[in-house]
């Protein structure tokens, strides 16, 4: 489109515009009116005079006048539309209209709209919340339409999204820990630590033996082998495996596996290192939404309560 | 140079002339406003009837509801309005080869509305030639209260008639008592005051110039007719030659036809044609003429019929009506009959078997699967659950696998969930395979079946999806 930036050529289609609104009107006068031969009495016959085929003539048969002011509306009207919108070249027109202004301006509406509804909702409790129909329905919405694209519909994540549904949490699952998380997003990293670990059987029995804290399916001889090597990731996840809240550093004694389940999957995250980041919603959501939705999450592990949906318009 | 030869510039466009239709009294009239009792009690009438404490019909556009009496209909079921216009196209087409423009003359808007608005016009302003005598007179007080009474009133119905329109898109009890405040919403008074404007308009000024110019039905309709189809006739092997005579003498003696040229056939015609040049494209087939005409044949002691329903085949083999009659069972009308009846009756089946609720499912699309501890597969979706009556329903969600290879499929979450009365809800549902079978089914897609039963009426859908099980 740069070549189109000179103002030039915005006059020359606002010119353009312009000279084919009145070459409508000039058609419709010049085509509304014919010139016909009288006879030789004097009398012109009922035909527009408009012969074809030798003796096939067209018999005038008027339309009414008004059709032809409807003719004249169309054309005053899209003089109108194109002075008050942005209709001749790069004119902004006499409305000042962007699509922009009016998309914000639809937002500002929606927001007035549901305010009555989050002023009420700010001044509960997360249990309350958890507890109010309204308040989960919104939850719903706000999850489906934020999260559930890594998260899953049913929020039990997938690989390398976390299941919001157990009791698994990588950097806590208390109210403000879950709020903190959807305002500001998370960095989780592991460096890669082959190299620290050893050789590429001390990392295979490395594996193992983290298998082993969860009780899953192991090698025996190669997780006893492991254990003393486990002593560097002890830093982050603990001396039991139980991981570390305050890094972000899973748990690795129950059986949520959240980059793949097994020996090779372990290895490859041992290797490798993990970098795995959830991005800050704030300014995304108002505070009022990040309360309902971290409502809703919470209440999602919470076995008593059954997963509340609400109606949906359509 | 040839000598210029005298011309003169034509206007394809023109001002057209009014037309004053006198009024006419009748068996064809008393029908006529039978029909506009009719359709107008339909019309009017309709959204104010309950139908379980809410307004029976009620086409809500915002929630996307369109309530039927006892039919609850979705978006989704838009195929049933190209249904019902199908149905109405049809009944037109076979109504025209029969009896050719009845629909224009007896039942059409336009018409009901243009009599109903000449009816008032009337008794403001009087009959044919007091109207043209009033807009000939130069503006006085009683010109004044004559045009503004007439124009008031018809205001007033244009009005209630937009606000009837209304009242199928909004609930019309509501908006009786908004009317008090004038506290309509702003698309609820563009569209009172719109369609209000149009009846106006087209009821009070435009006329027969809406038949003639901007109809397009009654420009195909053409196509329906042949020398079988029923249409207002002059009978001119019984009316030519024409001429004035004295009452009660024989025609034929005064070397005369039964017309006696009183013009009146052409005074009540709405749409200003003279019936006695034959077959016109403005003819609606309303009949005023062979109204007038009877009433004059009486008065001469002709008999009555000089203008009448006839077919042309009718008029020019001068044929009774039995024998007209005999004709109506031909290969066009059999086909058109054939093929409604056809449509009527998908339509009334599709109706009955329609289940009162629709199930969508939709794959989550973040993730393909997922596996989660011990190597078990599970894959997530949304299913939108559609309930279609107005009592609040239990559904079950059933699953079941297409082939053995997936045996050991079950939902991984709830398996039931309660739907509000005419409510759409979505809900989160997983599927889980365990590894043995994950390993047998191999790596890819699926298919498998979602069984949906109410739990009330044990009515259940059946929606296909796929799952997936990961490499």
């Amino acid at each position: 489109m740069s070549d189109f930036d000179a103002a030039g050529w915005s006059i020359y289609v606002a010119a353009l515009t312009l000279l084919s609104l009145v070459a409508c009107l000039v058609l419709l006068f010049v085509a509304a009116r014919r010139q016909v031969v009288l006879r030789a009495d004097g009398t012109a016959d009922e035909t527009t005079g408009h012969v074809w085929d030798e003796d096939l003539r067209e018999l005038n048969n008027p339309l009414p006048r008004w059709w032809m002011w409807l003719f004249i509306i169309t054309v005053v009207f899209s003089l109108a539309y194109l002075g008050l919108y942005p209709g001749f070249g790069s004119a902004r027109g006499l409305l000042g209209w962007t699509s922009v202004s009016q998309y914000e301006d639809e937002r500002a509406k929606a927001a007035e709209r549901s305010a009555p509804l989050y002023a009420r909702l700010a001044s509960m409790s997360h249990e309350q919340l958890a507890a109010d129909a309204q308040a989960m329905g919104v939850g719903e919405r706000l999850f489906v339409n934020h999260c559930a694209t890594c998260h899953g519909s049913d929020a039990r994540g997938s690989k390398g999204f976390p299941n919001l549904t157990d009791d698994d949490w990588l950097w806590g699952g208390t109210i403000d820990k879950i709020k903190e998380t959807i305002a500001a997003g998370r960095q989780g990293a592991m460096p890669p630590m082959a190299a620290a670990v050893g050789s590429a059987s001390d990392v295979r029995n490395v594996a193992h033996y983290v298998l082993s804290l969860s009780g899953s399916a192991h090698d025996n001889v190669a997780a006893q082998l492991g254990r003393e090597k486990f002593g560097i990731c002890a830093a982050c996840h603990g001396v039991g495996g139980k991981g570390n809240l305050a890094v972000g550093a899973p748990n690795l004694s129950d059986k949520v596996w959240l980059h793949g389940w097994g020996e090779q999957a372990i290895v490859q995250v041992v290797t490798n290192g993990k970098t795995n980041m959830m991005p800050a919603h704030t300014g995304r959501l108002s505070n009022e939404q990040i309360d309902v939705l971290a409502a809703y999450v919470w209440q999602l592990s919470r076995p008593a309560q059954s997963v509340k949906s609400a109606k949906t318009p359509q | 140079m040839t000598p210029a030869s005298p011309a003169k510039t034509i206007w394809l466009y023109e001002k057209q002339a009014k037309i004053y239709p006198r009024s006419v009294s009748g068996r064809f009239a008393v029908l006529r406003w039978w029909m506009v009792g009719l359709t107008q009690l339909v019309f009017y009438g309709t959204p104010w009837l309950q139908w379980n404490e809410r307004q029976a019909v009620l086409f809500d556009l915002a929630s996307r509801r369109f309530y039927l009496g006892g039919l609850v209909l979705y978006p989704q079921d838009f195929i049933y309005l190209t249904v019902l216009l199908l149905l109405s196209a049809y009944g037109l087409f076979l109504v025209t080869a029969v009896a050719g423009r009845v629909w224009c003359g007896y039942a059409c808007p336009q018409t009901v509305y243009t009599e109903v608005f000449m009816a008032i016009e009337r008794w403001f302003e009087g009959d044919r030639v007091r109207r043209q005598r009033l807009d000939a007179a130069p503006w006085g007080w009683t010109k004044l209260w004559r045009k503004g009474g007439k124009h008031a009133a018809w205001i007033v119905l244009a009005l209630w008639t937009g606000f009837t329109f209304v009242g199928y898109f909004t609930p019309i009890r509501q908006l009786w008592a908004q009317s008090f405040t004038l506290s309509f919403g702003p698309w609820e008074w563009f569209w009172v005051v719109f369609y209000g404007f149009a009846t106006w308009g087209n009821a009070g000024f435009m006329r027969e110039q809406v038949c003639k110019y901007m109809c397009p039905y009654a420009r195909f309709q053409s196509a329906m007719f042949d020398h079988d189809t029923l249409l207002v006739a002059y009978d001119d092997a019984r009316g030519e030659p024409r001429g004035p005579r004295p009452r009660n003498t024989d025609p034929r003696a005064v070397g005369l036809g039964d017309c006696i040229d009183c013009t009146l056939c052409v005074q009540v015609c709405p749409t200003g044609i003279d019936i006695r040049q034959g077959l016109q494209m403005e003819c609606i087939g309303c009949a005023a003429c062979a109204d007038v005409c009877d009433g004059v044949m009486d008065k001469m002691g002709s008999p009555r019929g000089l203008v009448r329903y006839a077919t042309q085949n009718g008029i020019s083999g001068r044929w009774s009506t039995s024998q007209m009659l005999r004709r109506v069972a031909r290969p066009r009308v059999l086909v058109y009959s054939a093929i409604l009846l056809a449509i009527v009756a998908a339509f009334v089946t599709s109706l009955a078997l329609r289940l009162p609720f629709k199930v969508d499912v939709v794959r989550d699309r973040g993730a393909l699967a997922r596996q989660v501890g011990d190597g078990f597969v599970e894959n997530s979706y949304r299913l939108q659950i559609m309930n279609a009556t107005e009592t609040a329903q239990r559904y079950r969600i059933g699953v079941e696998a297409a082939s053995l290879a997936l045996a050991g499929l079950a939902l991984a979450s709830a398996d039931s969930i309660e739907v509000g009365p005419a409510e759409s809800r979505w809900m989160p549902v997983a599927l889980r395979l365990p590894p043995e079978a994950a390993a047998r089914a191999g790596s890819g897609a699926h298919l498998l079946e979602f069984n949906i039963t109410a739990v009330a009426s044990g009515e259940s859908v059946v929606e296909k999806s796929t799952f997936v099980v990961p490499r």
